[in-house]
């Protein structure tokens, strides 16, 4: 019998600190899957966020920086300019990234930056112990909206991939879920395309990734998946943006 | 042959001076009175082929800092106060990474949004820190358009060197003078290359590189401040530097930086001409601060008088430095106001 | 013919593994990890497709396939 799923050389061997059933573990093996596919891993740079994903180079194998709470896009900026030949890429949560990064982003994006960005939307801030993110769906509750997220007192959702597919100089938006075996092969393919464009110079490409967060959405990891499925694509509806 | 003299303001010297330092990289936001500065850069760094970036904040200019720094470049930004303010996040992160940096704050009236005049008041943010954690950034005060174009290359150098960031702390008056500078090419090249092995490149023939500021494991913070404060003492004792003028036989002495050591120093060579014995220390350095100096002072030496744009800060420092053994008098002005000569003399009337 | 394995060490007890076989051939093992967890156990009886839908959902990348 041969080996037909293997673990990719860009991920080290260690346990993760994610919670049972987080997205993010799943994640980071699909960035370094395609790492290994495109044979870049020995050039390429990372940005970890402020969120739960801040300690992302624990267990990627491969350069990486961490940046202030939303400002990796600002690092990853100077680090692709100094350094055109790498690639470099963002990893963010919807809090990094939506919230306090949400300056960060547009600018970046809208100077085109050749660059490539992991969002994960996972409708809640997950370090600091489930608050609410600016993509919490309307009656969400967590603990900074005990009574559900209210569109009169935190406004609504907020839909950064369409909002950036509005910029001239964004290459490539995408949404995808990891919500079941057939999505996480299409987000899979998402990423890479991102990843490719940077190869090829086209420029700032994102991809949204829904991801579960079954502690601080309070249900078991299979039931995240159908609450993806079933509940939060109608408000972050999947495919590509631009 | 003639020197190779230009007419220059202390912001487009302190951009020069960057770029002959071998700055890689800038990153700046518009902000009065500094901003024939990023103007500077703006024109004159892709001309050499070097990245400028106009910034969408203050946050993002001194995080791309970060960035370029991380990258292992020459990288810089400069503002002014409230600018400054802005950036002390990126300076506490730039500190827990260990990444050299070169922050220029050419300084304005405070607090808030103050006034667009010159000021010496973000002492205390320079020198103690400014953002959260314990950490220092080297401050250099220039107090010329020449010292703005060849603190450049120190800073730099220090910040390679030590790994840590910078502050070129100037005020409106030195950015906005014009003075003929000496583009002296000895002084402007870095004369040494500073190896950057934890720099990211891509891990080509070596472990991954990690530029990090959280350490979540037992006590390993704490041995990081450690190393910090090793690296802090080493500073204090190589780095301090002044300029002393008269400390012979003063009994007076004035201490200064930046625009109001130039004020000072007519003081002094005005009242020595009168036969009165006037010295004068310019702390170059503010930090660290030149304590050495003011340990040997003359025994005639019966008072000190600090003079400031601010309402009193480099004063806790000399105070701490005399550590009681004279008495030391204070003149300040602040939110745009600028002692002059006269006031100065009155006050050392006031206290002979 | 296929099989999977399961590293037990690693893994959390999430059970999208069970959730997603389609041959149902993945069981909570009642047994606990050194992080505490009740791992998975895979059970062979020979019915493994080797379709690696286990794998692609393991958030911890506990599992590898042969084929």
């Amino acid at each position: 019998m041969k080996k037909i799923f293997s673990h990719p050389v860009s991920l080290r061997k260690t346990s993760t600190h994610y919670c049972p059933g987080c997205g993010h573990g799943l994640c980071h093996r699909l960035v370094a899957e395609i790492i290994d596919e495109l044979g870049i891993r020995e050039k390429t740079i990372a940005i970890a966020p402020v969120g739960c994903a801040v300690l992302a180079y624990d267990y990627w194998d491969f350069d990486c920086t961490e940046a202030a709470h939303g400002r990796a896009l600002a690092v990853a900026t100077a680090i692709k300019r100094v350094r055109p030949e790498n690639i470099v890429f963002t990893y963010q949560g919807d809090g990094d990234l939506a919230a306090i990064g949400t300056n960060e982003t547009i600018h970046t994006a809208n100077r085109g930056e050749n660059l490539t960005v992991i969002f994960i939307n996972n409708a809640v801030y997950g370090m600091t112990g489930g608050q609410m993110a600016p993509t919490t769906l309307l009656g969400q509750k967590t603990t900074t909206t005990p009574l559900g997220r209210q569109a009169n007192l935190q406004g609504f959702p907020l839909k950064v991939s369409e909002l950036l597919s509005q910029l001239p100089a964004v290459k490539y938006i995408e949404r995808v879920s990891l919500h079941s075996p057939q999505e996480v092969i299409k987000a899979k393919k998402a990423i890479k395309q991102a990843f490719q464009n940077q190869l090829d110079n086209q420029g700032f490409s994102l991809v949204e990734v829904l991801s579960a967060c079954p502690t601080y959405w309070g249900m078991p990891a299979h039931k995240a998946m159908s609450w993806i499925k079933e509940v939060m694509i109608k408000e972050f509806p999947l495919g590509r943006i631009k | 042959m003639k020197a190779n003299k230009i007419l220059m303001s202390g912001n487009e010297a302190f951009g020069e001076g960057a770029i002959q330092a071998g700055c890689q990289f800038y990153a700046g936001y518009p902000i009065t009175p500094q901003n024939e500065l990023i103007a500077y850069m703006a024109r004159h760094m892709p001309e050499r082929n070097k990245v400028f970036i106009q910034a969408e904040s203050e946050l993002a200019a001194i995080n791309m800092v970060f960035g370029a720094s991380a990258a292992g470049m020459r990288a810089m930004t400069s503002s002014s106060s409230p600018g400054i303010s802005l950036k002390q996040e990126g300076i506490s992160y730039m500190a827990g990474s260990q990444l050299p940096g070169v922050i220029v704050n050419v300084m304005r009236g405070g607090p808030g949004l103050g006034n667009i005049s010159p000021s010496q008041s973000d002492y205390f943010q320079a020198t103690r820190g400014g953002g959260h954690g314990d950490y220092h950034s080297i401050v250099i005060a220039p107090a010329s358009v020449q010292e703005a174009y060849d603190f450049m290359g120190l800073a730099f150098d220090l910040a390679d060197k030590y790994r840590n960031t910078v502050i070129v702390l100037g005020d409106g008056i030195l950015g906005q003078m014009m003075e003929p500078l000496r583009l002296s090419a000895a002084n402007q090249t870095p004369q040494t290359e500073y190896q950057k092995p934890w720099a990211l490149t891509g891990c080509k023939g070596r472990k991954p590189n990690i530029i990090r500021s959280l350490y979540l494991g037992d006590g390993v913070l704490e041995a990081l401040n450690v190393s910090l404060q090793k690296k802090y003492q080493l500073i204090q004792q190589e780095e301090a530097r002044y300029e002393g003028l008269f400390l012979d036989d003063a009994e007076i002495i004035l201490v200064a930086y930046g625009t109001m050591s130039r004020i000072s120093k007519v003081v002094v060579n005005n009242l020595r001409d009168k036969g009165k014995k006037i010295g004068m220390i310019r702390p170059i350095t503010l930090w660290p601060f030149p304590k050495k100096a003011f340990s040997g002072l003359p025994a005639m030496c019966s008072k000190l008088l600090v003079v400031e744009m601010s309402c009193g800060q480099m004063v806790e420092d000399v105070r701490l430095s005399v550590n009681g053994k004279y008495p030391v008098e204070f003149l300040g002005r602040a939110g745009g106001g600028v002692p002059a000569e006269e006031e100065i003399i009155e006050k050392i009337e006031s206290i002979l | 013919m296929a099989k999977i394995t399961i590293d037990s060490e690693k893994c959390k007890g999430c059970l999208l593994c069970i959730t997603f076989c389609p041959k149902g051939l993945i069981k909570v093992s009642g047994k606990f990890n050194k992080r505490g967890a009740d791992f998975v156990e895979f059970k062979d009886s020979g019915e493994c497709l080797g379709c690696v839908q286990c794998a692609i959902m393991c958030p911890d990348c506990c599992i590898e396939v042969y084929k």
